[in-house]
C-alpha cells in the first residue's frame, strides 16, 4: 500500500503528470462550462413553458370573465381550484383583501420580479397540500379593485432541475475521474518508458555495460532519445573493452621483456666474472631490451594519442599527396634493399582534415608491415586516389606477400596480436593497431583485401573529411561546368 | 668543444645523471631544481645551451623560456618533456624552445643534439656553399662534388647529405634526421635510416680512400672531415 502510495507521489512530481494534469484542468473547465450552459439553457426553456401554460389559463379565465362576468370567474377558480393534484394556483380577492375563491389562504406578499412574474413558496399560503415547492405566477387587477393571481406550482420542474443538476453532477465527476485517469494513463505510458531508460542507466553506472534502453518502435523523440543512448552506450563499450584488452596485453606482453631483462642483469651479478666485456655486452643487450619496451610504450601512446576524441579538434587540412610521397621515399631504399619494388602512383590529390604525424605514422607502418612480410623480389605498390563514389580518398598499400586469412582480418587490428607467420619477424603487434585508430581518428575506414596474392590494406576517407573551404572543395565550386 | 651547460630538471636522480653524463664528455654544468632558482641561474650567467624540464615546481618550463625571450635571452633551449604528443612538441617550440626530446631519451641523443644546438647558433650567416673536406654541396645550382668530380643525387639524399653537412663534426641521431629531413616526429618500426645512410655511402664514400660518414656506436652518425 505504502510502495503504492510512494510510486504515485512520484508519478505527481514527474513532467508528463504535470502535463496530463494542466490538460485535465483545462479540460474540467470546458466541460464544466459546457453543463452550465446546458443547465441554464433547459431550465430557461421549462420556465418558459409553463409561462405558456399560465398564459393558457389566463387566456381561458379571461373568456369566462368576459362572458359571464365576475360571478362566473369566481365559479371558474373554484372549479379549477377543486380539481385533485392540481398544480396550478388560483386566487381571486376583493378590494378588501377577502378571499372570493382559490386554493391559497392569503395574498403572497412578495413583489413581482422585473419579468412580471411573481415567486413565492406555495406552503406560506396555505397550498392545498402543503407542498414545499415554489410557484410561479402572475396577477391581475379586474374592474373594482378585485385581484386575480393564476400561477403554477413549480415542484415538477424544480424536481427536473434537481434531478438534472444530480445528473450533470454525475457527468461532471465521471469526466473528471475519466480525465485523470486517463491523464495517469498517458503519464504512465510516457514514464514507463523514461523509468525503462533510467533503470538501464541505473544498471549501467552498477557496472552492467551490456545494458540497452528498449525502443518502442514508433520512432518519436522519447525513441530517438533510446537510440542515442543506445549509440553513445555502444561508444562506450567499445572503449572500455579495448582499454580492458589494452591493460590486460600490457601486462601480458611488457611482463615478458621485463622479467626477461631483469633475469639477464641477474644472471650477470651471479656469473662474477673479471672480465669487463661480459658486463658490456649485458649493458649493451639490456639498453637494446629497454628500448624495445619504450618503442611499445611509445607505440601504445600513439594509439592512445589517436584513441583519445579530445584530438578531433586539433584536425588541420593535410595533403594526402605529400603524405604518401613522404612516405614513400622514405621507404623506397628499404624495400630495394630487400629486393623488392616499392612503386607510388599518386592518382589524385586529396586534402583532408586530419593530423599530420599521425597519418604519416599509419601510412609507414602500412609500407613497414608491407616491406617486412612481402619476400625478396615481392612487388608492394603504394597507391593514393582522389575522390570517388562515397570517399574522399583512398590511400591503399598493396603487396605480394603471403596475406592474412579472412577470418583473422578483425583480428589483427586488435592490440599485440600478431599472427602465427608473423613470429619470427620483429615487432610488437601494434602497428596495425595504430592504423585503425588513426582511421578511426579521421572517419576513415581501415579495408582489409585479398590481393591474390598478397594483402591490400586501404585507408577509405569518406567525403566529410574534406575540410571545408579546401582548395579541392573551392576548385570544384568554381569549376566551369563541362559538357 | 667545451660547452657552458645549465640543466633545469626537478627529478634530482634524473639531474645528476645528466649532469654526469655531460661533466664526462668535457662540458660545464649548472644544476637548478626548479623554475625560480633556473630563472636566476639563467638571468645571471652566460650559458652555451640550456635544458629545461617543461613541468617544473615553482614556475613550468614553458612559462620560464618565455620570460627569458622577452628579456632578450637567445641561449638555445632543449625542452625535455614527459608529454610526448606532436602538440606538446609544437607548444614547446612556440614558448621559445629550439629542440625538444621527449622522456625516456638516450643520453646520446641529448648529446647530440644540445652540440648541434650550440653548433647552429655559432654558425656564420647563410651559405650557399658547404664544404667539408674535398666534399662540397651548392645549395643554389643544387650539385654536390666531392675532389672536384660530380656526384648524382637524388632529391631527398641530397637534404640527407645537406643536413649532415650542416652539422658536419657533430653527432646527428637517427631521430634527429627522421625531424629535420624528413619531418617525422616519430620513429618508423624498421631502422630506415640506416638503409639511406648506406645509400648516401655508396655515392659519396664508396669510390674514395678517406669515409666522410663515420658510425658512432649507440648514437647515430657524423660526418667529418679526415684528420
Amino acid at each position: 500500500m505504502s510502495a503504492l502510495a510512494t510510486s504515485l507521489l512520484r508519478l505527481v512530481h514527474t513532467t508528463p503528470f504535470r502535463l496530463a494534469l494542466l490538460y485535465l484542468a483545462l479540460f474540467i473547465l470546458s466541460v464544466g462550462v459546457i453543463l452550465l450552459v446546458v443547465y441554464r439553457s433547459t431550465a430557461g426553456f421549462l420556465e418558459g413553458e409553463i409561462g405558456e401554460t399560465i398564459a393558457l389559463e389566463v387566456a381561458g379565465l379571461q373568456d369566462q370573465y368576459r362572458s359571464t362576468g365576475l360571478r362566473g370567474l369566481v365559479d371558474a377558480v373554484r372549479d379549477r381550484s377543486a380539481m385533485p393534484h392540481t398544480n396550478s394556483v388560483y386566487l381571486l380577492t376583493t378590494p378588501g383583501g377577502v378571499t372570493l375563491a382559490g386554493n391559497l389562504s392569503a395574498w403572497p406578499d412578495a413583489a413581482p420580479g422585473d419579468d412580471g412574474w411573481l415567486h413565492f413558496k406555495v406552503a406560506d399560503y396555505g397550498g392545498a397540500d402543503d407542498r414545499p415547492s415554489t410557484a410561479m405566477a402572475v396577477t391581475f387587477t379586474l374592474p373594482g379593485q378585485f385581484r386575480l393571481l393564476v400561477g403554477r406550482d413549480m415542484s415538477e420542474i424544480d424536481q427536473l432541475r434537481g434531478r438534472m443538476l444530480v445528473s450533470l453532477r454525475w457527468v461532471f465527476a465521471v469526466t473528471v475521474v475519466l480525465g485523470l485517469g486517463g491523464g495517469l494513463l498517458v503519464a504512465r505510458g510516457a514514464m514507463r518508458r523514461i523509468e525503462a531508460i533510467n533503470r538501464t542507466t541505473l544498471r549501467i553506472m552498477a557496472g552492467d555495460l551490456s545494458g540497452r534502453v528498449p525502443r518502442g518502435g514508433g520512432g518519436d523523440e522519447i525513441d530517438r532519445l533510446a537510440g542515442n543512448l543506445n549509440a553513445m552506450l555502444d561508444q562506450i563499450e567499445r572503449l572500455m573493452t579495448g582499454m580492458r584488452q589494452v591493460t590486460e596485453s600490457v601486462a601480458h606482453d611488457l611482463r615478458t621483456p621485463l622479467s626477461r631483462l631483469r633475469a639477464r642483469v641477474e644472471l650477470a651479478l651471479i656469473h662474477d666474472t673479471e672480465d669487463p666485456e661480459v658486463y658490456r655486452a649485458v649493458l649493451q643487450d639490456t639498453i637494446t631490451e629497454a628500448d624495445r619496451l619504450l618503442a611499445t610504450f611509445t607505440a601504445l601512446l600513439s594509439i592512445a594519442e589517436a584513441e583519445s576524441g579530445a584530438k578531433r579538434t586539433d584536425l588541420e587540412p593535410v595533403d594526402l599527396a605529400g603524405v604518401v610521397r613522404l612516405a614513400a621515399d622514405l621507404y623506397e631504399p628499404v624495400a630495394e634493399e630487400k629486393g623488392q619494388t616499392l612503386s607510388t602512383e599518386v592518382l589524385g590529390e586529396a586534402t583532408v582534415r586530419g593530423n599530420e604525424q599521425l597519418l604519416a605514422q599509419a601510412v609507414s607502418n602500412l609500407l613497414d608491415n608491407a616491406i617486412k612480410y612481402t619476400p625478396e623480389g615481392g612487388r608492394i605498390a603504394l597507391l593514393l586516389e582522389g575522390a570517388g563514389p562515397g570517399r574522399a580518398a583512398r590511400v591503399t598499400v598493396a603487396d605480394s606477400g603471403p596475406g592474412i586469412p579472412e577470418d583473422m582480418r578483425e583480428k589483427v587490428l586488435q592490440r599485440f596480436v600478431r599472427l602465427d607467420t608473423a613470429r619470427a619477424s620483429p615487432g610488437n603487434g601494434l602497428g596495425l593497431s595504430l592504423v585503425d585508430a588513426v582511421a578511426r581518428l579521421h572517419g576513415a575506414q581501415l579495408v582489409l583485401e585479398d590481393n591474390g596474392p598478397g594483402l591490400r590494406i586501404s585507408l577509405v576517407f569518406p567525403a566529410t573529411a574534406v575540410p571545408a573551404g579546401s582548395p579541392r572543395e573551392k576548385a570544384g565550386t568554381f569549376a566551369p561546368a563541362t559538357g | 668543444m667545451l660547452m657552458k651547460v645549465l640543466v633545469i630538471e626537478d627529478d634530482q636522480q634524473a639531474a645528476s645523471y645528466l649532469a654526469k653524463g655531460l661533466k664526462e664528455a668535457g662540458h660545464v654544468v649548472d644544476l637548478a631544481h626548479d623554475g625560480k632558482d633556473g630563472l636566476f641561474l639563467a638571468g645571471s650567467e652566460h650559458y652555451d645551451v640550456m635544458v629545461v624540464d617543461r613541468m617544473l615546481p615553482g614556475r613550468d618550463g614553458l612559462s620560464l623560456v618565455e620570460i627569458l625571450r622577452a628579456t632578450g635571452n637567445d641561449t638555445p633551449v632543449l625542452f625535455l618533456s614527459a608529454l610526448g604528443s606532436v602538440d606538446d612538441r609544437v607548444k614547446g617550440l612556440r614558448a621559445g624552445g629550439d629542440d625538444y626530446l621527449t622522456k625516456p631519451y638516450a643520453f646520446s641523443e641529448l648529446l647530440a643534439r644540445i652540440e648541434v644546438l650550440v653548433r647552429r647558433r655559432t654558425a656564420a650567416q647563410p651559405q650557399t656553399k658547404l664544404a667539408v673536406g674535398d666534399l662540397e654541396l651548392d645549395l643554389l645550382s643544387r650539385t654536390v662534388k666531392r675532389s672536384g668530380k660530380p656526384i648524382e643525387l637524388l632529391p631527398r639524399e641530397f637534404a640527407l647529405l645537406e643536413y649532415l653537412m650542416r652539422n658536419a663534426g657533430s653527432v646527428v641521431t637517427r631521430t634527429m634526421m627522421l625531424e629535420n629531413v624528413w619531418d617525422y616526429h616519430f620513429d618508423p618500426q624498421t631502422n630506415v635510416i640506416d638503409v639511406h645512410i648506406a645509400r648516401l655511402r655508396q655515392k659519396i664514400d664508396k669510390d674514395f680512400p678517406a669515409p666522410l660518414i663515420h658510425t658512432v656506436r649507440g648514437a647515430g652518425y657524423s660526418l667529418r672531415a679526415p684528420e
